[in-house]
């Protein structure tokens, strides 16, 4: 046996202007293919705003213009966020284009922010669209600080339903997946109130909404303009968006692993 | 990466033949790697070298483990046992990544961004990656920087695709399939493309299915078969454990004298000439020539690497 050199690379310092340089690349990127990607861009902004377009202005200066357009915004980026990593994850693996980027250096979390960041800027897009139209067209009044108070709230749930998404992907068969999920982000986010007033839907389901991540993260929402259901604090559901974005992770993580140890 | 550090201390098994590529030095290697999927075995106990300069062409039939060993070295899976090194470390590492760049098999790839936008995120991932600029060169892609990847035909595609496997400068690139499904032109310029990467100093390793591209381009050919390698050599030395050569020409020698020629193995008449399959041909031809002074039509050839491929799989396997 002969013993021979090995050609060791000198171990390349990946500072911090190299990641937030593939983070802003693979953002920016991200986002102009969504929305290049029509399927994608018409049916997560236009479900929104159609329905707010029907029920806000049928409902124009009324409360429920006011309801629906926080509730609206959240039905906004859960779709955005399910639709985006779910079956956009899904979609890459089985087409292998997620394994050409793997045997890359690219940084496995830049990967998964660019998706989570894009899909919020799909959301802000929508409450903007939503805001005028409830300002014009349904009559709404609101301060700027609500505003903002909504943008910000919208936001925040980018985290619980993008890592929902992120394990949509994981147990989604690809080809099958936007039907899937409107299987699951209709029927979810009609239940938690999103679609018209909870107040307004069956009793039962009234009782079973609470066991939803739409319904306290609508009512987060709901909040800023006082729509909140009353007897339970708002602390109450922050925990359980909380709660809920450590389960979706720890699952996905478990998948995740379970499936490197298979391939 | 132009620099390069040397650490000598891993041992390395001999290497059957010597090659043009620098001896001694390993770029990246499987040892003794086995790889099992549940029940079914895809590496049995697999040593691999690849050595600077070499292109390497991985052939064997569909399952062999061609694909496994690719995903290894690309840090894509773990080996069940053994070890899997690039560069000296281990390639599920990201930062040993930064020197590879690897052309996969994939249906798809996002069809709403343009080339240069490919292009341009690809270069990011990597420290010192070729400008944009050069990949388009490379990759002969000019002119088509402004479509949307979507709007490309399929050769087109597979040379976006071989532009992104350079984009980050690699010493070593990975290759699978690389010219399918473009037409003979292109091919042709991306097998000058790999020989210039040779040139350079990198390392290639190749699968491929057409054993003509295999023959064109390999410095070295390791042929793996059931997860173990069989055979490992030039395309003429693995061409050459098909017995002998072939000759054909036109004689009023009768077939009961050929045979008792030296080093003829079989003789057979192909309408009005014969074919002699012989392990010494120029010594058969000389002796022909001397007894039949009529003797014309005269063509010698080598067993082409396909007969090589399928005595050495088992004549069952499926070319791949």
């Amino acid at each position: 046996m002969a013993t021979a050199a090995v050609i060791a690379a000198p171990a390349p310092k990946l500072g911090f202007a190299y990641y937030a340089n593939v983070l802003g690349k693979e953002t920016r990127y991200e986002f102009l293919r969504m929305l290049r990607l029509r399927v994608f861009s018409l049916s997560v902004v236009g479900f929104p705003v159609m329905f707010y377009m029907l029920f806000g202005t049928i409902n124009s200066h009324t409360e429920y213009a006011r309801y629906l357009l926080a509730s609206y915004s959240c039905f906004g980026m859960v779709g955005a966020s399910l639709f985006g990593l779910g079956a956009g994850i899904a979609m890459e693996r089985m087409q292998g284009w997620l394994e050409l980027k793997q045997a890359s250096p690219m940084p496995r979390f830049a990967y998964l922010a660019a998706k989570t960041i894009s899909c919020a800027a799909f959301a802000m897009v929508i409450v903007c669209l939503l805001t005028v139209i409830g300002l014009t067209l349904g009559g709404v009044h609101m301060t700027a600080v609500e505003f903002l108070k909504l943008a910000g709230i919208t936001l925040a749930g980018a985290i619980p339903f993008a890592s929902m998404g992120l394990l949509l992907s994981f147990l989604m068969p690809p080809t099958a997946g936007p039907g899937i999920i409107n299987l699951i982000y209709l029927p979810m986010s009609f239940a938690s109130g999103l679609w018209m007033p909870i107040n307004i839907l069956p009793r039962w389901m009234q009782h079973a909404a609470p066991a939803l991540p739409t319904y306290h993260y609508g009512q987060l929402a709901l909040n800023i303009f006082g729509y909140a259901q009353p007897g339970t604090s708002m602390s109450t559901h922050w925990e359980a968006l909380v709660g809920f974005t450590c389960l979706m992770l720890g699952a996905a993580w478990l998948l995740f692993t379970r499936s490197e140890a298979k391939a | 990466m132009s620099a390069t550090a040397f650490a000598s201390g891993l041992q390395q098994e001999p290497l059957t033949p010597p090659f043009k590529a620098r001896r001694g030095e390993v770029i990246a290697r499987l040892h003794s790697v086995t790889k099992r999927y549940g029940q079914t075995t895809a590496l049995e106990d697999l040593n691999l070298s690849l050595h600077p300069g070499e292109v390497v062409a991985l052939l064997g039939p569909n399952g062999a483990g061609k694909t496994t060993a690719v995903r290894l070295l690309l840090g894509l899976t773990a080996p069940t046992s053994g070890s899997v090194r690039v560069m000296g470390r281990d390639p599920r590492d990201a930062e040993a990544r930064t020197s590879i760049g690897a052309m996969l098999q994939v249906t798809r790839i996002p069809e709403t961004l343009k080339v240069r936008e490919h292009i341009d995120l690809f270069r990011s991932y990597y420290p010192a990656p070729l400008s944009a600029a050069e990949i388009v060169h490379i990759a002969r892609i000019e002119g088509l920087e402004d479509r949307l990847f979507g709007k490309l035909s399929g050769g087109q595609k597979q040379r976006v695709l071989f532009g992104l496997a350079l984009a980050g400068n690699p010493d070593l690139v990975f290759l699978d399939e690389p010219t399918v499904g473009m037409d003979i032109e292109s091919r042709r310029a991306l097998w000058d493309q790999i020989r210039l990467l040779s040139a350079q100093g990198k390392t290639v390793l190749l699968t491929t299915h057409y054993l003509e591209e295999a023959d064109m381009l390999a410095s070295r050919i390791v042929v793996i078969n059931k997860g173990s390698i069989i055979a490992e050599g030039t395309p003429a030395e693995i061409k050459h454990r098909v017995a002998g050569r072939r000759i054909r020409c036109i004689t009023q020698l009768d077939a009961a004298l050929l045979l008792r020629l030296p080093s003829v193995v079989s003789v057979e008449r192909d309408r009005e000439a014969v074919l002699i399959t012989a392990a010494e041909a120029e010594r058969v031809v000389r002796e022909m020539l001397r007894l039949d002074e009529t003797l014309h039509g005269l063509e010698i050839s080598a067993p082409g690497l396909e007969d090589a491929f399928l005595a050495l799989t088992g004549s069952d396997a499926e070319k791949n």
